[in-house]
């Protein structure tokens, strides 16, 4: 039996955590609404994040109808073109995929699989939420404010940021940075609760090494978090004081409509560092819990045990720290020293070691495994696919003298879509199918899944791919119309056309998911415990859905780690963690 | 806040030491470190995320300092007090720091009396080093009056370079709320500690946990946090 030792002799460890009094809600309110439970939190943090990625997903819509058909929508203009962009991105990396990965399973996931009744501080959780939700109303709200949301772009760059030639100069760019700093805030009270729940509450006999590598990337990725998270933060408060106090932090002397400003001596590169030492980390801040997640799914539906499992756990870990030392290479224009471009491209291209490694090992999972092609699987295998793809362009881009004239043009909006747009999307899609029987005890409409799966995952391709080509013939991002170029072919316009198509073809796809998900909570087939008779934590609770407390009277003790899929010689193809090891010796393997 | 009673029920008799105990303690179950509470262990990690902020902040005052083309003022002359008809600089930042460093003193002791349950000296001293904290800032709320009177403003100064007021009036401002929430948490538990919450085990307002002493330490490590974020504000902004 492959099994990570740990103290053999011992079958049951003593207990070193007493069991904490729980706080009990008394009334509706604090069931469900100010709800202290990590799991209704979760739930919280996920339908708001969708609620704002719906907004983000229609912006996209309207960006690509802009892009395909030029001229014909009449009430998209150039200025409104900027502030959709900036508003998609910014909500799609921060306020959708990092509250949806750390927020929304890191706390429905952290507790179950790690065996604890709840977070470590579920008043601060709640907290952590409701500072979300006002981040999000803020950010919101800029669609509403007198002169619209920013159209700074998401790295909302100075000085351009905050000039009047920007749109939202007046109130989008204030509400915007405010709205950080809040998320921050916010983001900063929930990681808090992740980071030490797994510290310090785990349950008896869950060691690190064999905790789920789901909890692993979100562990990981939350850390970073709090490690990166500050840059932003500092930035953010800086440019507001340059914006509102009129200080020059990031602003040099400028002659604006033939007048000279009152700003001078600051750095706009200064605000470049501080932003990428947040956005580089920010990336894998949403890969982690990808690949944690993904590799779970792997094991589960392939009914075989994650290959190289220390490995794995060790690559995520070395890739969190690498992350902090490559952030200068998005910003190979900014005229620095190329001996700096140098360093940054020999850290970049050393991240892909580590991130190669889990690569093979889902393939070696794979290998020769009894897959099971339900929906999760379908989007596990999707997004392999899919990072193999965007991480080899990664490797153009990571590269000075490749990436100085890509810079700027539709390939790096088609490399970071596919590496880390439709890729974490596609762990999140087939999280939530594997996830949603025991959120809700019911099981998802499989055709409806596999539909959905197909549209998104062909239409992703067709739609990024093309983007790929557009990018390479040089046709610049962020430009509302590119209007009639020498050298940019008339194909290409046609070329916009059908990746703007595509585009609104993927997205009626997610509206049927948001169907299957609404339909399946009323309708769907009962799921019972552990329909997908997974090893890990989250599906031997006593109820389904879990209860207030997670694991009725008695805490789970745990005996092994969480891939024992089909272990020669056991009665089933899965040894769940608490299952003592009272079953029958089944190979001389282990020590 | 800390639940955790620090039980030993469970822990194995004979702990190995050094490398080897933290390689133990790391691939063991249940938590990392050993005999940490919660709350101990949150307030660590917030720290560590707090000193990037605080290290974001001072890198880009050093950034702006040496980039700038326009000369930077001279802070001794700029923090000079004319006491008694002699010209001293730096001598208002030499008593706030002095009264911080000595806070920090005071909050220590207190952490002592905490653990030997002496609940009256406990409260005391804390409230001690919160008049000592509040010292500090109203000597800072001096420092920026003097400051704007003479003209220094977040977006010029009559000196030269403007990112002279702008980093001061944002780093000290940013280290000044730190202490003045530290102040506040103070006066809070002390009023705990002084009412005894920690010796019956009255659960708290918002987390209707029970607390004990050990919140005193944990408040001990923020203030020390913020006093050590002063000295390297002290050196890099005063005296560089």
């Amino acid at each position: 039996m492959v099994d990570v030792p740990y103290d053999a002799t011992a079958d049951i460890p003593l207990a070193e955590v007493p069991e904490v009094d729980l706080y009990h809600p008394r009334s509706w309110w604090t069931r469900y609404v100010f709800s202290q439970d990590a799991k209704v939190i979760a739930i919280q943090y996920s339908l708001t994040a969708t609620g704002i990625g719906l907004v983000a997903l229609v912006l996209s819509w309207l960006m690509r109808l802009q892009l395909g058909f030029p001229g014909t929508f009449s009430f998209i203009d150039a200025n409104q073109y900027l502030q959709f962009i900036t508003m998609h991105g910014m909500i799609m990396v921060i306020y959708l995929l990092t509250a949806l990965f750390l927020g929304g399973f890191g706390n429905y996931l952290i507790p179950l699989m790690v065996g604890a009744r709840d977070m470590v501080f579920p008043y601060v959780n709640m907290l952590s939420y409701w500072v979300y939700l006002l981040a999000v109303l803020v950010l919101a709200s800029t669609f509403f404010v007198p002169g619209g949301p920013t159209g700074a772009g998401w790295t909302l760059y100075p000085p351009q940021a905050i000039l009047s030639g920007t749109p939202g100069q007046d109130w989008g760019i204030i509400l915007m940075l405010a709205s950080l700093i809040l998320f921050i805030i916010g983001f900063t009270m929930g990681g808090l609760n992740y980071v030490v729940t797994v510290l310090q509450a785990r349950t008896r006999g869950m060691t690190l090494m064999r905790m789920p590598l789901t909890v692993w990337g979100i562990f990981t990725a939350t850390i970073m978090a709090l490690l990166a998270f500050p840059a932003l933060f500092v930035a953010s408060v800086m440019m507001l004081f340059d914006r509102l106090l009129g200080t020059s932090f990031f602003m040099p002397s400028l002659v604006e409509m033939g007048q000279q400003m009152k700003y001078g001596g600051g750095s706009p590169i200064l605000f470049q560092h501080l932003f990428w030492f947040f956005g580089h980390p920010e990336v894998y801040i949403v890969a982690l819990p990808a690949f944690g997640i993904v590799s779970d799914l792997i094991s589960v539906h392939a009914r075989k045990n994650i290959f190289g499992y220390r490995m794995m756990v060790w690559a995520i870990v070395a890739i969190g720290a690498l992350s902090f030392v490559v952030w200068a290479h998005h910003m190979y224009v900014s005229g620095m020293h190329p001996k700096f471009g140098f360093f940054f491209a020999t850290t970049t291209l050393i991240i892909a070691i580590p991130t190669a490694i889990k690569v093979y090992n889902w393939v070696l999972t794979l290998w020769r495994g009894d897959i099971h092609l339900t929906v999760p699987m379908l989007f596990a295998l999707g997004f392999i696919i899919t990072f193999v793809n965007g991480g080899l362009t990664g490797l153009f881009l990571g590269n000075v003298v490749v990436d100085v004239p890509l810079s700027d043009t539709m390939f790096v909006v088609a490399h970071f879509h596919m590496v880390m747009g439709v890729a974490p999307i596609m762990v999140v899609l087939g999280a939530i199918y594997h996830w949603y029987p025991k959120i809700t005890g019911r099981m998802l409409n499989d055709v409806l899944g596999k539909f959905h799966f197909w549209v998104t995952f062909l239409g992703a391709y067709l739609i990024f791919f093309p983007m790929h080509y557009i990018g390479l013939l040089g046709v610049p991002r962020r430009y509302h119309d590119i209007g009639e170029a020498a050298f940019i072919p008339s194909s290409t316009h046609t070329l916009n056309a059908f990746i703007s198509i595509m585009a609104l073809i993927v997205g009626f796809a997610q509206m049927v998911f948001l169907f299957n998900l609404t339909w399946s909570y009323f309708k769907g087939r009962p799921s019972g415990g552990n329909p997908w008779r997974a090893t890990s934590l989250e599906w031997q609770t006593p109820e389904t859905p879990p209860g207030h407390g997670n694991w009725g009277k008695e805490l789970p003790v745990v005996y092994r780690w969480a891939y024992d899929y089909s272990v020669p010689g056991a009665p089933q193809d899965f040894i769940p963690q608490n299952q003592p090891r009272a079953t029958p010796v089944l190979q001389g393997a282990a020590p | 806040m800390a639940e955790t009673a620090l039980t030993t029920h469970g822990l194995s008799p004979a702990r190995p030491d050094g490398w080897q105990g933290i390689a133990a303690d790391w691939s063991s179950d249940q938590r990392a470190f050993k005999n940490v509470s919660w709350g101990k262990a949150m307030m660590w990690i917030f720290l560590l995320s707090d000193t990037f902020i605080f290290s974001c902040f001072l890198l880009s005052y050093m950034t702006a300092r040496m980039s700038t083309t326009v000369p930077w003022p001279n802070p001794s002359e700029v923090f000079a007090l004319e006491i008694a008809g002699h010209h001293i600089p730096l001598i208002l930042i030499a008593i706030m720091t002095f009264i911080l460093i000595s806070s920090s003193g005071t909050m220590a002791m207190a952490v002592n009396f905490g653990y030997r349950r002496d609940r009256v000296k406990t409260a005391v001293l804390m409230l001690l080093t919160a008049a000592l904290g509040a010292t500090f800032v109203g000597m800072q709320a001096f420092e920026w009056t003097k400051l704007i009177r003479e003209g220094v403003r977040p977006w010029e100064n009559p000196w030269g370079a403007a990112q002279f007021g702008s980093s001061f009036f944002m780093i000290t401002g940013f280290h000044g709320t730190h202490v003045t929430i530290g102040v506040i948490f103070l006066i809070v538990i002390a009023r705990k500690v002084w009412r005894g919450d920690f010796d019956v085990g009255r659960r708290g307002f918002f987390t209707s946990r029970k607390g004990n002493y050990e919140v005193v330490e944990i408040m001990g490590l923020y203030w020390h946090f913020v006093d050590l974020v002063w000295v390297f504000i002290f050196a890099f902004f005063y005296l560089w």
